[in-house]
């Protein structure tokens, strides 16, 4: 018997018709995610050809990307950017009740960004196939999922079929070693691994993250971590379930039950890569030799330690980038001032990213003039975060606290920054006009854009942990 | 199916230098809040092609080209990384777009392309860099042997997914493939549930 891999066992078990040289494999898929922006022209397919939801039992909506951030006005309207955004959140809505698809929607206390409410409600679980029109679904693998991004043609195939037709993509595993050092989190793990690889280095691979320190990081690192994969190009991220894995499903809403839970972990415990296991690729990171991290360019491999200095460009495309942020080089990074500094995301918006960053804030200031967003994951973190009193430190410092949603990741809502601001930002996109039009993006960890909110420039958040411990 | 079969293109291209161009410049996010595929291309590179006021810009090589000898358009490598929406290759399908040749396509965005009728060719670097130092070259992209053809004197073969590589040439509609399978999808659920 060859040794396999988690992902060999991922796949296997999910075959309903093998691949041959003409066809893909038709993979059968577990739990399919929809949000209203990739959804409405796959649900329009499925009316013209007369088609229903196959498996409305494993399809779940939720309302993230075009929903607003601030409250309903008196009249209860919201405040959305546009009235195209309302169609689209209404026409997800009413595609829900017509093939009788679960949707968290406005007002219900589970909605919240769909890789964050998956997780949190116990949906993703070991050993699942999930797919969702967006490529950031790989978040999902940091439970021993095979979870992936698919586009909308796909996400109508789903709904009808409850499958996808997909060839097996190569395998890389990243393992990291070493303890993680203080002020370095599972944020500053993906951007040097992205760095690394490049931001093609991942192309067709799935990847599994290992070693010591994944298996020190909490679910909500390991989400993080996952999440990062496509930054690399990788469809697939995945972590491979343990005690930590089962402890967070234990007693979640859509977690088994009971006698249930005790088969479903002993099914889980089967999954993990088995020793001598081989893999396309393999790379090697040394955990303890790692730095807060932060980009400077307008692709996330464009990362460096935030204590470094501003490369400069030996490329056209790096110049080309450099023009765009207008870093100057060979200067500290942290010379570069920060207009807005925005914490959220399905990368870090749960409520350890939120703690980290209220660590850093509590007692201190934002500085004058920055506008720094806080924007939980979900009604559930934002209900944590609040009995913790969390909302309160960040008012308290200055900076605001809005309803959960995407927001700022993709600026879609109506929350963007304005041309020309310096956003350092806990998302996963530094794209060119990602946050808005000509609005330069730094992606960093809670901590770093906490830190940087203070300082008012690009800052690194270890002295103020330090002060904190009284070190 | 939403577009007629294709077996071979003959056409001028249109060249982006630029590497990494991502799914955020091909359809900035502001103009997802659709509910229809169609529409889209006026929003293709929206930033590259307006400025602030909503002019054209002078600059932008996509201003001005004309669409009915321009269909194919060359861009520098990892083309079309990010995000997974499908609205990319429909804009760019939308604004008369029939091929994108690069040497390296983000995965996410050549099975989207491919199931929308724009064929994503990625050839080996000497060809991609004489294709990048070409502009306006009229190019033969022929799905049927796999070749790119640039010229009289210069010719690759590209690799395309066997299965999609059918759906564009014989119409083959996946969903339909899929259905078709429906006795083995039952089979399959009822062992696993
Ligand atoms: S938070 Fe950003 S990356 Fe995550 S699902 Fe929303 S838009 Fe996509």
């Amino acid at each position: 018997m060859n040794a396999k891999s988690l992902f060999d066992k991922l796949w296997e078990r999910h075959v309903v018709v093998e691949e041959t040289s003409d066809s893909p494999a038709v993979l059968f898929i577990d739990l399919h995610l929809v949000h209203e922006v990739t959804s409405p022209q796959a649900f329009a397919v499925l009316d013209e050809r007369g088609l229903k939801v196959r498996r409305p039992d494993l399809t779940k909506a939720t309302l993230d990307h075009s929903t607003p951030t601030l409250p309903a006005d008196k009249n209860g309207e919201l405040p959305y950017a546009t009235p195209e955004a309302k169609a689209q959140v209404e026409t997800l809505i009413a595609n829900c009740a017509r093939h009788d698809v679960e949707l968290f929607g406005l007002g219900d206390p589970r909605r919240g960004i769909v890789h964050v409410i998956g997780p949190e409600l116990g949906l993703t679980q070991p050993g699942k196939t999930v797919v969702c029109g967006d490529s950031h679904t790989s978040t999902h693998g940091a439970f021993g999922a095979l979870a992936f991004g698919i586009g909308t043609t796909e996400v109508g195939h789903v709904l009808a079929t409850q499958c996808v037709l997909q060839r097996k993509p190569k395998s890389m595993r990243v393992i990291f070693n070493g303890a993680l050092p203080t002020g370095v989190t599972a944020k500053d793990m993906a951007l040097a691994v992205i760095a690394e690889i490049g931001a093609d280095g991942g192309q067709g691979f799935a990847v599994e993250f290992a070693g010591p320190a994944v298996e020190a990081l909490s679910m909500e690192g390991r989400m993080t971590l996952c999440n990062m994969s496509i930054e690399a190009g990788a469809r697939f991220g995945m972590v491979a379930p343990d005690d930590a894995t089962f402890a967070w499903l234990e007693g979640r809403d859509r977690a088994p039950e009971g006698n249930d839970f005790v088969a479903a972990l002993e099914a889980w415990r089967t999954l993990p890569t088995e020793e001598g296991a081989a893999f396309d690729k393999e790379v090697a990171i040394d955990t303890a030799t790692l730095s807060p991290m932060i980009t400077y360019g307008v692709s996330p491999d464009a990362a460096a330690p935030v204590d470094a200095l501003a490369p400069s460009a030996a490329t056209p495309a790096a110049q080309r980038a450099a023009d765009y942020m207008q870093f100057a080089e060979n200067h500290p990074f942290t010379d570069n001032k920060v207009n807005r500094v925005f914490i959220g995301s399905c990368t870090n918006s749960r409520l350890s990213d939120l703690r980290l960053a209220a660590d850093i804030l509590r007692g201190r200031k934002v500085k004058d003039g920055l506008i720094a967003l806080i924007v939980p994951g979900s009604e559930a973190i934002r209900r944590a975060a609040e009995d913790e009193g969390l909302d309160k430190v960040f008012l308290d410092a200055g900076a605001e606290w809005r309803e959960p949603g995407c927001s700022m990741c993709i600026a879609m809502n109506g929350d963007a920054g304005a041309p020309g601001d310096l956003v350092v930002s806990t998302s996963n996109r530094n794209f060119i006009g990602r946050q808005g039009k000509d609005v330069r993006t730094v992606l960093a960890s809670p901590a770093t854009a906490a830190a940087s909110a203070i300082a008012g420039h690009i800052a690194d958040p270890r002295p103020y942990l330090e002060a904190n411990d009284g070190v | 199916m939403a577009f007629e079969p294709i077996r071979a293109l003959t056409s001028r291209t249109v060249v982006m230098q630029e590497e990494n161009i991502d799914t955020d410049q091909i359809i900035p996010a502001r103009f997802l809040t659709t509910t229809s595929r169609k529409g889209l291309g006026k929003s293709v590179f929206y930033d590259w092609r307006y400025d602030e006021n909503g002019a054209p810009k002078n600059s932008s090589i996509l201003n001005g080209v004309n669409l009915d000898t321009h269909k194919i358009l060359v861009a520098g490598a990892n083309f079309g990384c990010g995000s997974s929406r499908e609205h990319a290759p429909w804009a760019l399908f939308d604004f008369g777009f029939r091929a994108v040749i690069s040497s390296d396509i983000a995965d996410i965005f050549k099975s989207n392309a491919l199931k929308n009728g724009l064929l994503p060719v990625e050839v080996d670097d000497k060809t991609h860099r004489e294709l990048l130092g070409a502009p306006g070259a009229t190019v033969i992209v022929d799905l049927e042997s796999q070749t790119v053809r640039i010229g009289d004197d210069w010719q690759a073969t590209f690799q395309i997914e066997p299965f999609a590589r059918r759906c564009l040439l014989d119409g083959v509609d996946p969903l339909g493939h899929l259905i078709k399978q429906m006795d083995a999808i039952e089979s399959f659920e009822r062992t696993c549930t």
